[in-house]
């Protein structure tokens, strides 16, 4: 632990290789307590409106598990069910010790600025484990809430799908409904273990001038699969991340969905780099972006480092309205008998296909709110139908603000 | 009825329609004939109402509406609907919605995608990857749910294998409520005189006829109407001595 502390200090200043650079001197890192509360429904409704936004449920129905943080304090943390551990991350790393084996494993303290940072003040996260064998049929459902203004929230999330269990995770993030500005610095390491199912969907929902800098690398052992969903259609200041997973067994398994959309104002810079490393390993990144005046980059690499493994890298941008999409598939086949493949597509609704809806009779909106939404409709296999609905949801709330 | 006085119509600079004139009564079916490039889809497109065809003089009347500057989506609601040849494909938009949209919710699609043999393509995205036979199919469930008063087929029988053809033609016929049923409670006569929609078919073929009665056929050569008459007539007349007979009527 004491070598983290001083890696982290040197990396203190070390800006990010992509983004630009936040100043993190502008935002307060003290802690904002806030009390314990032991029944989710005793939340404000204002929080409780905005966190049902993020897929966050206060009913905690059909949900086999919670995690809440307010600002720097977590203010409920719950397993409902058996071999299901939801533990603030502090409070594990005080009292466990195999949490110690994956705590700054996969992700580097020493990354950049914002790790060091998620080191130095740290303000909590979660750890979020399956046991061996258990199959948690719910969602799992995690929140990392920002109420106060000009914090920088800096967490660190470690989630591990043991040896054949099944994991499902919803995390949202959001702000309080009059919070301007803040940051949120987020690491996340996922381990998923042998024949292991993990699927995690993260739905933010930011406010106009917050900075979020995400950093995450997973892991997927044999037969293991990793879902990862990101969904982003509020407006954010700026927002980079660039997760990055491993399949470092035979047959492991890595799919990433990712759905954007920029409002003016916005900088999104999202990525996703599976790196195939054993035969039968197979990969999927595919990206949905929509801009009506934000820009966006879109980034996705794959690397194939042995024979015998399939990759495919999709990612469409629809400019509606101004705004810039820049897609950036990268495809790194380093041997003889890799299958990898990428399609990009940047461009606008095409008028035909809203003539061909209008001629059913839908009006030109209400045409271009079907194609739209359309886009933003990925088939997402083995996502539990919960979560697809908080998806589907969360893209018809998004187009009816954009159109 | 469908009326249309003196149309022109222009495609970015090409005058692609020139002085037509048209009417279909309530109940009518016409064929429209015509070889390749000789302005029957943008007919088709103009009495729809797609905008990249430009109407530079003339009008279209429909239901007694002036319709020549109407967008598409008033022209729907006003009962007109199309058969498309090539339809663009819509990502994420299932065929089922397409059902839903054309019939505003109003109609059991499982039920109606049973009658055209269409069932198992509810759940994909409307026309990704159909072929010319699916396509029509597809076209046809649309147009069950939307029930226009006006059906505009382009090419309805393109690319459709034997096995399909006779659900294809004999679903036009219904929908343009010319099939025959045997024990129905009106005699046929009653029913063709309460025929209201009307029809305009285009057909290359003809293979159509074998299945949809029809009254009337025009040929369409170089953006002209140039010829009305009975439809057989005309489809044996440009079998046996082909569209070059046209140019003759066309000058």
């Amino acid at each position: 632990m004491r070598d983290l502390e001083g890696k982290a200090q040197e990396a203190k200043g070390k800006k990010a290789k992509i983004g630009r650079d936040i100043d993190l001197d502008a935002y307060g890192s003290e802690s904002v307590s806030h009390d314990y509360v032991e029944d989710l429904d005793a939340l404000s409704e204002g929080d409780k409106k905005r966190m049902i936004l993020a897929g966050v449920d206060a009913g905690e129905m059909d949900r086999s598990g919670t995690y809440v943080q307010k600002d720097t304090a977590v203010i409920h943390a719950q397993s409902r069910q058996e071999g299901l551990e939801v533990i603030p991350i502090r409070e594990a790393l005080k009292q466990y010790d195999w949490v110690k084996d994956y705590y700054w494993n996969l992700v580097a303290v020493d990354t950049d600025k914002y790790t060091a940072r998620a080191q130095l003040d740290l303000h909590d996260g979660y750890v979020i484990r399956a046991l061996a064998g258990s199959k948690v049929i719910y969602p799992v459902q995690a929140c990392m809430y920002l109420e106060k203004e000009g914090l920088s929230q800096n967490v660190h999330n470690i989630i591990v799908a043991e040896e054949g269990s099944e994991l499902h995770i919803i995390t949202g993030c959001a702000t309080a409904p009059h919070l301007q500005r803040g940051l949120h610095i987020g690491v996340s390491e996922f381990y998923v273990k042998k024949n292991a199912k993990l699927s995690f969907t993260m739905i933010h929902y930011w406010a106009e001038e917050m900075m979020v800098r995400a950093r995450s690398v997973g892991i997927v052992e044999e037969g293991g699969l990793f879902l990862n969903n990101y969904i982003c259609m509020k407006p954010v200041k700026s927002l980079q991340m660039y997760p990055t997973t491993h399949l470092a067994g035979k047959g492991a398994v890595a799919r990433f969905y990712s759905l954007l959309v920029g409002s003016p104002g916005s900088e999104m810079d999202v990525g996703g780099r599976i790196i195939l490393k054993k035969r039968d390993t197979r990969a999927e990144i595919i990206s949905r972006a929509i801009t009506n005046g934000g820009d966006i980059i879109a980034r996705g690499d794959l690397i194939g480092e042995v024979p015998g493994v399939k990759a495919h890298l999709e990612c469409r941008g629809l400019i509606l309205n101004k705004g810039s999409i820049h897609a950036i598939p990268e495809l790194q086949g380093k041997v003889d008998g890799v299958e990898m493949s990428h399609e990009a597509a940047v461009g606008k609704i095409a008028q035909e296909e809203i003539l061909y809806l209008m001629s059913r009779g839908l009006s030109e909106d209400e045409a271009t709110a079907t194609i739209v939404r359309g886009f933003l409709s990925v088939d997402i296999p083995g996502l539990p139908p919960q979560l697809k609905a908080e998806i589907d949801r969360a893209v018809e709330q998004s187009d009816k603000e954009m159109m | 009825m469908l009326q249309i006085d003196d149309l022109q119509v222009k495609l970015g600079d090409k005058e692609i329609l020139k002085h037509i004139d048209l009417e279909i009564p309530p109940g009518e079916t016409h064929i429209l004939f015509g070889p390749n490039g000789s302005g029957k889809t943008s007919l088709l497109m103009t009495i729809m109402g797609y905008p990249q065809y430009r109407v530079t003089g003339g009008k279209i009347f429909f239901k007694g509406e002036d319709i020549t500057h109407m967008p598409v989506d008033g022209r729907a609601r006003l009962g007109i609907g199309m058969s498309y040849q090539r339809p663009p494909t819509i990502n994420g938009v299932k065929t089922r919605q397409m059902v839903q949209i054309c019939s505003k919710g109003n109609v059991d699609a499982d039920a109606l995608a049973e009658k055209v043999n269409f069932s198992e393509f509810l759940e994909r995205d409307i026309n990704a990857g159909f072929s010319g036979g699916e396509i029509k199919r597809s076209e046809l469930l649309q147009l069950m749910a939307q029930v226009p008063d006006l059906l505009l087929f382009d090419e309805p029988e393109s690319g459709v294998d034997l096995e399909n053809i006779s659900l294809i033609g004999n679903t036009i016929s219904q929908l343009l409520q010319r099939d025959f049923k045997v024990n129905s409670k009106k005699t046929q006569k009653t029913r063709r005189k309460e025929r209201t929609r009307m029809g305009l078919i285009i057909t290359h073929t003809g293979f159509i006829l074998d299945y949809v009665t029809a009254d009337k056929g025009q040929v369409l050569y170089e953006g002209v109407l140039t010829c009305t008459s009975h439809p057989r007539e005309i489809f044996t007349c440009i079998s046996k001595v082909g569209y070059e007979e046209c140019v003759r009527c066309a000058i």
